[in-house]
């Protein structure tokens, strides 16, 4: 079953043009990794699927971009629901610089999810175990959340974004400021995380996308030029372009 | 050049840098000790305050009163402590000439009337005694004591005259002459009489202006600063109004006060002199300071942490008063101080709008006539008295303390809020 289904999407910065109509199919409850050399669009193609492209004045989006058969694309769209639906983790571990608890509680807190303190506390423990952050925090959970370490930050926005159980979760380049034993934890997680997420990633390590993705899309120049299983396009790509970027020929 | 020639070169110069940028510190502070070390000199002998310990004789006859009853406060307060007083000075000299009474008289404030009869409704049971009464000396002599007034000048050139100088001395020889901390510089108004002008109605006035330039100015340049940076579209119409606040910022403070006149007096109809129109005229001057602090501390709030909350589905509105507001408060509240600063010492729209006129009464609200400090110091340093000159030292000292303390105000919270959200 498709989650997501993206129809001629062309992205505009300005006059300059980002993305040239891309098609793209992604399928539920699978990881999808996203992967192209520097400036190719795929960050802006992610940044598509939550409108975060939105808070770029000069960011033009036009297609069809359908989840769960919806397009989300419509003027009339609530931006505030579809995020709500469709979760995101950036780059760099971004925080909110306020407690531990209060990093997780705020989505719950204004989405209304929870009813009373002890449900709040519920949602907490449970985002962050889901995170595998619960046993390295949980005696300091009203303590600042920037004063974790740099994997554990990330973890700890990974937690506050199933706090509100998206069904979808962006995640860009999570990994890059990471080091190689904090990388490890998150690409677990990100296995452990698709049994309830669908789990699109954004990723320049090549070895990262073999490891936790079932379905790759490689970009070029803004232009999708392959897509399909993770193992198809890296021991049998159809596209010569493809064939060069994974053998580490440009890019 | 060899390289080892450079090299040796780089350090000197290195070397001659910090030195010059140490000589720069040295005068920054030399001229700081200069004009602290002046300014508590000439104003430190201001907190002290000189009083003549006379024998007073309260007796019936003198203040017409019955002898044989206790007077209650009624009869007190209507009785004649002028010519009273003027009998008790004449026992400082029996044999004083017609003009020797006058000039005894002038030795003493002229509160002297006011302070006979407190000292008598306060101490009832002086009535038909002899007692020893504190009473204000003259500025003139304040002066003397202070050691701040040469006497040896000609008499004719000097304001306390041979005569009261001996009468002075034999008091000061019992040891009838004290100094004390001078609390009513503190506690009174304006007065033309030097030994009686107090910042009282100065300080409050400069208070109430700061609280109404605070309540109009910090508001109103934070939603503007909110709106323009985090809502408001790029476009010419809002680099337009960003040219236009940068502008608002060097305008002199004098057109402003012009402004307040031709506006807020003239149109409105707003009363005259009162820190009601001078907070008012002082916020529109501190407005474009905030404006432009509290959009400094805006953009320099991460990007990332917007990203955050939106990825969260926070709205818009959500994300800035949850997360950036709250992050620029610190940088906004120091650039709030520093606007307050600036108007708490601005002098000059304050004389338009008319707070330069003198005031003896203590305001009880910003609608009332008050003078401020800045103003206050303008008044005084134009006095020809002896007596102001110490005053104004001792204004600028308390102007300065007043400064210091809202710095400190700022600090603490901005402390506060920094430890609450890093």
């Amino acid at each position: 079953m498709n989650k997501i289904e993206a129809k001629n999407v062309d992205v505009y910065y300005g006059a300059k043009q980002a993305l040239f109509d891309i098609n793209m199919d992604i399928e539920a409850n699978k990881v999808t990794a996203l992967i192209g050399p520097s400036g190719c669009g795929k960050s802006t193609f992610l940044r598509c699927l939550n409108r975060m492209n939105d808070v770029i004045d000069i960011c033009k989006v036009s297609g069809v971009v359908k989840i769960n058969d919806y397009d989300i694309n419509q003027k009339d769209t609530d931006v505030v629901r579809l995020r709500e639906k469709v979760g995101m983790i950036f780059q760099k571990p971004n925080p909110f610089p306020k407690t531990i608890y209060e990093n997780i509680s705020y989505g719950p807190e204004i989405h209304g999810v929870a009813q009373s303190k002890s449900e709040m506390d519920n949602i907490v423990e449970e985002s962050l175990r889901k995170a595998a952050l619960w046993e390295e925090v949980k005696d300091r959970i009203h303590e600042p959340g920037t004063g974790l370490s740099g994997g554990q930050q990330q973890r700890l926005c990974i937690a506050r974004t199933i706090s509100i159980k998206p069904e979808v979760i962006l995640m860009d380049e999570p990994c890059s400021a990471l080091d190689p034993i904090a990388t490890a934890q998150i690409e677990e997680l990100i296995d452990e995380l698709r049994k309830e997420h669908t789990i699109i990633i954004v990723t320049h390590s090549m070895s990262q996308a073999a490891r936790v993705s079932q379905n790759t899309g490689f970009f070029h120049l803004g232009k999708l030029i392959e897509v399909g299983s993770t193992d198809k396009i890296f021991k049998n790509p159809t596209q010569q372009q493809t064939q060069d970027y994974i053998t580490g020929r440009f890019g | 050049m060899n390289k080892e020639e450079r090299l040796i070169k780089r350090y000197k110069a290195e070397k001659r840098f910090q030195f010059y940028g140490k000589a720069a510190i040295f005068m920054a502070l030399l001229f700081l000790v200069v004009f602290i070390t002046k300014i508590f000199s000439t104003g430190y002998t201001a907190f002290q305050k000189t009083w003549l310990v006379i024998p007073v004789n309260y007796n019936a006859d003198l203040l017409y009163l019955d002898p044989d009853k206790k007077p209650t406060t009624e009869d007190i307060n209507d009785a004649d402590f002028y010519e009273f007083g003027i009998e008790t000075f004449i026992t400082l000299d029996p044999d004083a000439s017609e003009d020797q009474i006058m000039e005894l008289k002038k030795m003493f404030a002229f509160t002297f009337e006011r302070e006979l009869k407190y000292y008598l409704l306060d101490n009832p049971d002086s009535f038909g005694k002899t007692v020893d009464v504190k009473l204000t000396a003259s500025d003139d002599l304040d002066q003397v004591f202070k050691g701040n007034y040469p006497r040896d000048i000609p008499e004719n050139r000097r304001r306390a005259s041979d005569y009261q100088l001996k009468i002075f001395d034999k008091l000061n020889e019992d040891g009838r002459v004290i100094s004390e901390f001078n609390a009513s510089f503190f506690t009174n108004a304006d007065s033309r009489e030097a030994e009686l002008a107090g910042i009282a109605s100065s300080f409050m006035g400069s208070l109430f202006s700061i609280l109404v330039c605070l309540s109009i100015a910090f508001p109103v340049a934070l939603l503007a600063a909110v709106y323009l940076e985090e809502f408001a579209p790029k476009n010419r119409f809002t680099d337009f109004i960003e040219v236009n606040i940068n502008n608002l910022a060097a305008v002199p403070s004098i057109v402003f006060g012009l402004l307040g006149l031709g506006v807020l007096l003239a149109v409105f109809g707003l009363p005259r002199s009162t820190p009601l129109v001078g907070g008012i005229t002082l916020s529109l001057m501190t407005l474009p300071t905030i404006i432009i602090a509290a959009r400094a501390s805006l953009k320099a709030v991460p990007p990332s942490i917007r990203e955050a909350a939106l990825a969260m589905g926070a709205s818009k509105m959500q994300t800035t008063m949850h997360h950036t507001v709250p992050l620029a408060l610190p940088g906004t509240l120091s650039g709030t101080i520093i606007g307050l600063a600036q108007a708490l010492g601005e002098t000059a729209p304050l004389i338009l709008i008319g707070m330069v006129a003198f005031v003896n009464t203590i305001p009880g609200t910003p609608m009332d006539p008050a003078a401020s400090l800045p103003v206050q110091i303008y008044i005084w340093a134009e006095s020809a008295e002896r007596g102001f000159v110490e005053k104004v030292s001792a204004c600028i000292m308390v102007l300065l303390f007043f400064l210091i303390f809202m710095n400190l105000g700022a600090q603490l919270i901005r402390h506060k809020f920094e430890k609450k959200w890093n």
